[in-house]
């Protein structure tokens, strides 16, 4: 019913990754990747799930997305626990797949080329967002599903960067209990009115939050990747080079 | 203030005694804190179990995990996409292949490749044959959980018949890393069609075996009849996955009812549910489910396609920026990756969803009342791998 209202989002918060994608591209990749990335547009069951989110969320949807097929929402911070009672309640998603958090900060600042390791994957150098946008570096995503209609969404919500702070999903999903302790030791987002926000994985004393993209690989910091074929130069160019010591 | 759990008939004259025993017990002492693990034979690895006991009973539960963390989801964003494989292969490190599936398949989606029909029959068998072994070494080691050590030496016996199938196709017996993203990096040596075929009718045979000597068997009956029942909504809740889930009464098969994904809509299969949602149950449908996989290699064999096992990919696989959700059903349960990328060589971010960390979660809430020896007959039954808990 409320189909005009994605279709008017849609354009913005896909035109940076087109930008992306078009500035990567080069004749290795061109032979795979699609000329004009224009995301489809939703499928019908996908649609239909959107626009009763919509009837009940209302402007507390701040933006949708289109991943693979997949439904992306992207709902304000003081609706993130309204949105899971939403998808439970009225989606009849009574699973919960998975609660995580993401850091979009760019990751070559602090890793990659000159930091010793150059076996890294070099990412985009500035900060831009994914599917359904972002407002700032941190968000919490997460993925419910229905056991018995088959089919999921996928909720993100924006976290503030000096005061991490989201509502927890403990009262609604109970199983989000040890995802939300992950996340919150892993990006250091503390989720209100969780139980017991414990380390779940690190030992208590651990200080950092290992998953941000500032915290660095320690071990590759202290030593070159050894699996990098080209850490040595070969024989003859060594030989050449070091010839004089 | 005794409790007896449902369908547990106990003598009145015992009843009676274990009243006054309990009324001794709250006299005199707390509750007992007893630590099982890290390394209890149970829990198939570094699971400490922190229980609260009183008496015989326990009061409250809490699962300490992370002794195997190994930070898998740090190291992704610091590999490429074909380097990546081989460290989501020791997530759950007994059915590795299944493990690799779903995370080539999001990188197949980004880059709109298609793997051809042969390398999507043959991950298929695959697949299903690290179910088999993975359910295999389950079906034994319940037995010995509960008591029974007969059980166990079938399952090994039968379980290698299966590796061998796997090491011979692909190089691995438990780390296959034998995915591409496109196909596959083999197709399969000569031989291994009539091979697979007699390993499966010995597999058939195997759950016959199993079927008459562990399900028929009074002992085991009483140790897992009505022992740590999961209600399927709760279940659900705590993110319970797979044949936990099926075992209680929720008919929900990602092979069948997700994203369509590798060959499982040609074949003929049926997905088979349990409504109790106890220990026996947990155990049923995985005795099922393993005839069923190896009717689904069978057919698979059988309709082998011909043709190219690799697509065409470039030489250096960049993934074009985008985000998918790919989730397939693994063994152990619903095992999916959020994958982000940023047009590069490697992942942006990687969310590893692993089945045993939220089939886990739910133990405070299923622990809760039951009986010591039942934690361990519940914990076996529930069935996860460390490395899938901890990733």
């Amino acid at each position: 019913m409320s189909d005009e209202q994605p279709e008017g989002a849609r354009p913005t918060a896909d035109g940076g990754e087109a930008g992306g994608a078009a500035g990567s591209g080069d004749g290795i990749e061109a032979a795979v990747a699609p000329s004009a990335p224009a995301p489809p547009a939703l499928a019908e069951r996908e649609a239909g799930l959107l626009s009763r989110l919509r009837a009940d969320l209302g402007d507390g949807i701040v933006e949708d997305g289109n991943a693979c097929g997949g439904l992306v929402v992207r709902v304000r911070p003081d609706m993130w626990r309204r949105a899971g009672e939403t998808a439970r309640d009225k989606l009849e998603c009574d699973y919960l797949s998975f609660l995580s958090g993401i850091d979009w900060a760019p990751a070559s600042a602090f890793c990659g080329e000159g930091r010793g390791d150059a076996s890294t994957p070099q990412q985009p150098s500035e900060m831009d967002f994914g599917t359904a946008g972002s407002a700032g570096r941190f968000q919490v995503f997460a993925r419910v599903a229905s056991t018995g209609r088959h089919w999921g969404v996928t909720f993100k919500c924006d976290v503030d960067e000096e005061d991490p702070h989201a509502e927890s999903w403990v009262p609604v999903y109970p199983g989000a209990d040890w995802h939300e302790r992950e996340c919150w030791e892993m990006y250091g987002i503390v989720f209100d009115g969780h139980p017991a926000l414990r380390h779940l994985y690190l030992p208590s004393g651990f200080e950092g939050h290992p998953l941000r993209k500032d915290f660095p690989l320690l071990a590759r910091e202290v030593k070159p990747w050894p699996g990098l074929v080209d850490v040595e130069p070969m024989p003859e160019a060594a030989g050449a080079e070091g010839g004089g010591e | 203030m005794t409790v007896t759990p449902p369908g547990f008939e106990v003598d009145p004259s015992l009843l009676r005694h274990l009243d006054g025993a309990q009324i001794g017990v709250e006299l005199d002492n707390g509750d007992m804190v007893l630590s099982m693990g890290p390394q209890h034979p149970a829990t198939h690895g570094t699971l400490r179990l922190v229980v609260r006991l009183d008496g015989e009973r326990v009061v409250a539960a809490d699962p300490v995990i992370g002794y195997m963390h190994r930070g898998y989801e740090k190291l992704t964003e610091f590999r490429t996409y074909p380097q990546v494989t081989t460290l989501v292969n020791r997530i759950d490190w007994l059915s590795s292949f299944a493990n690799e599936v779903p995370f080539v398949h999001a990188a197949e989606k980004l880059m709109e490749v298609e793997a051809p029909p042969r390398a999507e029959y043959i991950r298929t068998a695959l697949t299903e044959l690290a179910r088999v072994a993975t359910f295999l070494l389950f079906l034994g080691e319940m037995g010995l959980q509960v008591g029974a050590i007969t059980p166990t030496f079938y399952g090994f016996r039968d379980r290698e018949y299966v590796l061998n199938l796997i090491e011979g196709a692909t190089g691995g017996r438990f780390h296959p890393n034998f995915n591409r993203i496109g196909g596959l990096k083999d197709d399969l040596p000569w031989g291994w069609v009539a091979e697979c075929r007699s390993a499966m009718r010995k597999v058939l045979d195997a759950c016959d075996d199993f079927e008459d000597l562990v399900l028929g068997n009074p002992i085991f009956e009483k140790r897992t009849r009505s022992i740590g029942i999961i209600p399927a909504v709760i279940g659900a809740s705590y993110g319970v996955s797979g044949s936990n889930l099926r075992a209680s009464g929720v008919d929900w098969d990602l092979r069948r009812d997700g994203e369509p994904y590798l060959a499982y809509r040609d074949l003929d299969w049926k997905v088979w549910t349990h409504p109790d949602g106890d220990s026996f149950s947990r155990y049923w449908v995985r005795l099922q489910e393993t005839r069923e996989s190896a009717r689904m290699v069978l057919q698979l064999v059988d309709g082998l396609p011909s043709g190219p096992i690799m697509a065409k990919v470039p030489r250096v696989i960049k993934v074009p920026p985008g985000e998918v959700w790919v989730s397939t059903e693994n063994p152990l349960g619903e095992m999916g990756y959020y994958v982000v990328s940023k047009g590069s060589t490697g992942p942006f971010r990687v969310k590893i969803r692993s089945a045993s960390f939220s089939n886990v979660s739910i133990l405070p809430w299923l622990l809760k009342g039951c009986y010591v020896p039942d934690v361990i007959s519940i914990l076996a039954s529930l069935y996860f791998i460390l490395g899938d808990i901890d990733r």
